[in-house]
């Protein structure tokens, strides 16, 4: 495809008119607009609601005191765990997409997809109302412990003590599920296309020279998927490191991320230089994410 | 090659449906200890799905699989006394050459130093020694086979099953490698079971050929036999190629028959061929065991006569197609009845080919023993 | 299915833990989506138990008009972030595979950073810059959901650009020339060859572009004024203070408009090549 290359130069007015729309744009309405963040992380509030850019770097010295420290390693916390549960959960159902019979497989993507499509706050809501006190997910609970009680009655034991609702919404706990509901389609893809790409017969020569399925598994189609995951992982880690929505819906009081203390600053503390910091603050950590990312990358290409 | 051998392999009724598909339908065959057996057919003829429920990555519908006389109908493929050498090569593209041939012998927890002394002797036996540390990708595609093999060698199976072992190759490197392979057979002694789509693999490596039609077993037999004699019209056709006319046939005792064809003419045969007295058969002709003369038929009557009854085994037409092909030349000749006979002869000296040219009118003579009578 | 032969070693699908597996996961995936709908038809507003049918709740929905007004300004911006979106995410794309430019690196690095950026950050960024240039926020309909609509577009062309360059990369330029050698100028080439190949990336990408600005709440809570509502923000306020069926009612509405969306993909494209484009 190199070869399909032009020079601008022996190009230029349709270079010109095919580039102009999409660099004008983002400069005008990205980079200028990051800009202006990056410079008022710098700034100071001097009136009600004028703010100088005086380059000082308290900001981002408040930013690194331990308060808003262990919010940003509480984030990054949650969004592993989030990424981890959907690694485990999602690995197995890409696998079985992967080898479903061709005609199932398209549909069984589709009933992937669908939620993923469908509007995230719509999603969050409908967790919520099976969540909540009055909820099925209670109400199945309660039916398992019924259960339980039951069963200690016919072994002769002192039947449990009466169903409360336990409360699931408000709680990390809830923040996770959330975040593991919202971004599981985002991992299962990734991973099935790595495993789609995956010349069967691999898996199949494994198994021919003894190994069995678990073996297979360990030593042929994890090393082999690795892109896969890792591409999986860092689009289910990055939102959820930055999310929103799920915490100030589905938490409680404890269960801030650094998004919503973002969101504080500029809706109700109205502090903007110090959230512009806090915004910065988090795309760095991206960056650094995503660096992280490419080295190993690198590595892996150098290796070969 | 003459001692009595068992069957290591037993094929009993077997058949395999996907859907409404029928791959392979029905199929009984044994084959022997220490054989180098193919598979042929063309694609889509179910040779392959029979491999692989050999080697276990299929169930058949039907019927059973016995290997070296144990029923494989509840063995997965990880436990089974075979290995496989994939079309695709499936050389794990994460490990080195040792780690890719040491895999087998890992995973069955063999003692470090006897991994490492097999590994090597292994790569020996497939002419890789000194590419140990080479990482598959770092590899041509024929270096890629030979690590396929020496993984599979090392096992020490019973059976080696090949799917298209060459079919990726390129002619010179196919040609090379059909040698080796028939010469590693006969150094380790396993059984070999090759699919192929290609006659010439077949027939150079093989010291039996299955030709599989539609899943069926077409013909089992040794590769001359399958040229010389082909059992019918699909074998004949597809074993090389050959030119075949409808006839009946006019007269059949045991050690002569003659058939009738109104395309080619009266055709007589040294031998029997026990078919129903005026059955409708076919005659196939190979066309280098067909002779060319010049114009004038006077040669080719006497040529013919010399060992079938006169007014047999002679033909005339017009050269309506020639190609040379160095080694030989293909001529296309329309019979007097207008059919299409194509007949090959070998330029036996450099100027051979000057002889004939378009639209020339020839004759042609074979002999008593070159027609094949096919019944179906 | 019924299918007595045994399982073959590489159809995991068949075995019924993995069956189990996938059967769990949609249940988790679908089940909260399901009961959400079905009971946007219950007779109650409380909503464990079903009382009986009723539209009502869609009656009170589209009576709502503050809810109407939120839902038509969505898919209004959601229809022209989706358009100026394909437009400029295709040029986008059409410029980084066809042309060597200098500083390519640093455009196609910066084109790709609304994609990764935390959409917290972007919404502050635009809260910031439209109170900074004073972007007028009483402005007539719909010219007052400018600022909303270019926020999308924003988020939404990089993904579009990145749709129709991976189907550009399987374009062979044989296809192109071939078309000039018969005559063709470079636009007739463009719009006879090139379009055609790149038609199933701008349907995806259109897709997912119009799914992106209806799905957003974040940037848009920043960066909408005080009388500009869409959907999510609707929804996300009347979430925040009371729960209502109407809130189902309406969220049914807009699920069945998400699934009728797909399925006219689907029509166009097959299963298949929705599969592909993601």
């Amino acid at each position: 495809m190199s070869g399909a290359l032009q020079d601008w130069k022996s190009q230029k007015r349709p270079f010109a008119a095919i580039a102009t729309a999409p660099v004008f744009w983002l400069a005008l309405f990205f980079v200028a607009p990051m800009a202006i963040v990056w410079l008022y992380s710098f700034g100071q509030n001097v009136g009600p609601a004028s703010i100088e850019i005086s380059g000082t770097l308290d900001n981002y010295k408040r930013a690194t005191e331990w308060l808003y420290l262990s919010i940003f390693l509480k984030s990054l916390a949650v969004a592993a765990l989030t990424t981890l549960i959907c690694l485990i959960i999602g690995f197995p159902v890409a696998m079985a997409i992967t080898f479903a019979a061709p005609k199932w497989r398209p549909w069984l993507l589709l009933g992937i997809m669908l939620p993923f499509w469908t509007n995230l706050l719509i999603r969050t809501y409908a967790l919520m109302a099976l969540m909540g006190t009055n909820g099925y997910m209670n109400k199945g609970l309660g039916g398992l412990w019924e259960g339980a009680s039951w069963l200690r009655t016919l072994v002769g034991m002192q039947p449990l003590e009466a169903w409360t609702p336990v409360q699931l919404l408000y709680n990390n706990f809830a923040v996770v599920l959330g975040l593991v509901y919202v971004h599981l389609p985002f991992m299962v893809l990734p991973l099935y296309s790595a495993l789609d790409r995956l010349d069967k017969s691999l898996i199949e020569a494994s198994l021919d020279l003894g190994a069995g399925h678990f073996k297979t598994f360990m030593k042929v189609v994890v090393p082999l998927a690795a892109p896969g995951i890792v591409a999986g992982v860092m689009i289910t880690l990055i939102p959820a490191l930055g999310a929103y929505l799920t915490p100030d819906l589905m938490g409680g009081t404890d269960s801030q991320m650094i998004a919503n203390v973002i969101e504080r600053q500029f809706k109700r503390a109205n502090d903007w230089p110090f959230g512009a910091a806090l915004s910065f603050l988090l795309i760095y950590a991206m960056f650094i994410l995503i660096a992280l990312q490419s080295m190993r990358a690198n590595k892996v290409k150098e290796v070969r | 090659m003459t001692e009595t051998k068992t069957p290591i392999i037993q094929i009993r009724n077997v058949s395999k449906r996907f859907g409404k598909v029928t791959a392979v339908d029905n199929i009984t065959l044994d084959i022997l200890a220490g054989e180098f057996f193919v598979l042929l057919g063309p694609s889509g003829c179910g040779k392959t799905t029979l491999l692989r429920m050999i080697a276990g990555f299929e169930m058949p519908t039907e019927g059973q699989i016995i290997i070296d006389g144990q029923d494989m109908s509840m063995v997965p493929p990880n436990k089974r006394p075979v290995n496989m050498v994939f079309q695709s090569y499936a050389v794990f593209p994460h490990m080195n050459v040792t780690d890719n041939v040491g895999y087998g012998l890992r995973i069955a927890g063999v003692a470090k130093g006897e991994i490492r002394d097999r590994v090597t002797e292994a790569l020996e036996l497939v002419k890789l020694g000194g590419f140990e540390d080479r990482m598959p990708d770092q590899m041509s595609g024929g270096q890629r086979q030979r690590v396929a093999l020496a993984r599979s060698l090392v096992m020490r199976p019973k059976v080696l099953l090949l799917d298209e072992p060459l079919s990726a190759l390129d002619a010179k490197l196919r040609a090379q490698m059909q040698f080796e392979l028939s010469d590693l057979q006969d150094k380790v002694g396993i059984t070999f079971v090759t699919v192929t789509h290609d006659q010439d693999e077949a027939l150079s490596m093989a010291s039996r050929v299955a030709v599989i039609n539609k899943g069926e077993v077409a013909q089992l037999a040794p590769p001359s036999d399958l040229y010389e004699y082909p059992a019918n019209r699909f074998v004949a056709d597809f074993v090389g190629s050959v030119n075949i006319f409808e006839g009946r046939l006019t007269l059949d005792e045991p050690d002569k028959a003659a058939v009738d064809c109104p395309g080619l003419g009266k055709v007589y045969l040294n031998h029997g061929v026990t078919g129903p007295h005026g059955a409708d058969v076919w005659v196939a002709l190979r066309p280098e065991k067909i002779y060319l003369h010049v114009p004038g038929e006077g040669k080719a009557v006497t040529a013919a006569s010399q060992d079938a009854p006169d007014g047999h085994n002679f033909a005339r037409g017009t050269i309506k197609g020639m190609s040379y092909l160095g080694d030989i030349t293909l001529f296309e000749i329309q019979l007097e009845g207008g059919q299409i006979i194509r007949v090959s002869r070998p330029n036996l000296s450099r100027h051979d080919q000057e002889d004939f040219t378009w639209d020339d009118k020839v004759s042609m003579h074979w002999r008593a023993d070159s027609p094949v009578v096919l019944l179906s | 299915m019924f299918n007595r032969t045994a399982i073959a070693p590489l159809e995991y699908t068949r075995k019924l833990w993995m069956r189990s597996w996938v059967g769990l996961t949609m249940l988790f995936l679908y089940a909260p989506l399901l009961v959400l709908m079905i009971f946007s038809f219950n007779d109650s507003r409380r909503n464990i138990e079903w009382k009986g049918f009723t539209l009502k709740y869609y009656e009170k929905a589209l009576n709502n008009d503050s809810l109407v007004e939120a839902m038509v300004n969505s898919l209004t911006i959601a229809f022209l972030a989706t358009i100026v979106s394909l437009v400029i995410g295709a040029l986008a794309a059409v410029m980084l595979w066809r042309f060597r430019f200098p500083f390519k690196g640093l455009v196609e690095g910066t084109m790709s950073l609304p994609i990764i950026v935390p959409e917290i950050c972007l919404g502050v960024a635009f809260l910031i810059f439209f109170a900074k240039i004073d972007w007028p926020t009483d402005l007539p309909w719909p010219l007052n959901l400018s600022a909303i609509t270019i926020a999308h577009i924003t988020f939404c062309f990089p993904f579009v650009a990145m749709v129709v360059r991976a189907r550009l990369a399987s374009f062979n330029m044989e296809e192109e020339e071939a078309a000039k050698d018969l005559g063709a100028t470079d636009w007739q080439a463009f719009r006879d060859v090139l379009l055609p190949h790149i038609k199933p990336g701008l349907i995806a990408g259109a897709l997912l572009a119009f799914t992106l600005s209806l799905d957003d709440f974040v940037i848009t809570f920043f960066t909408s004024g005080p009388d500009t509502i869409t959907f999510p923000v609707k929804v996300y306020s009347m979430v925040r203070f009371s729960v209502t069926p109407e809130v189902n009612a309406a969220s049914t509405i807009l699920i069945l408009l998400t699934v009728i969306l797909t399925f006219i993909a689907l029509k166009l494209q097959g299963v298949k090549g929705i599969a592909q484009s993601h």
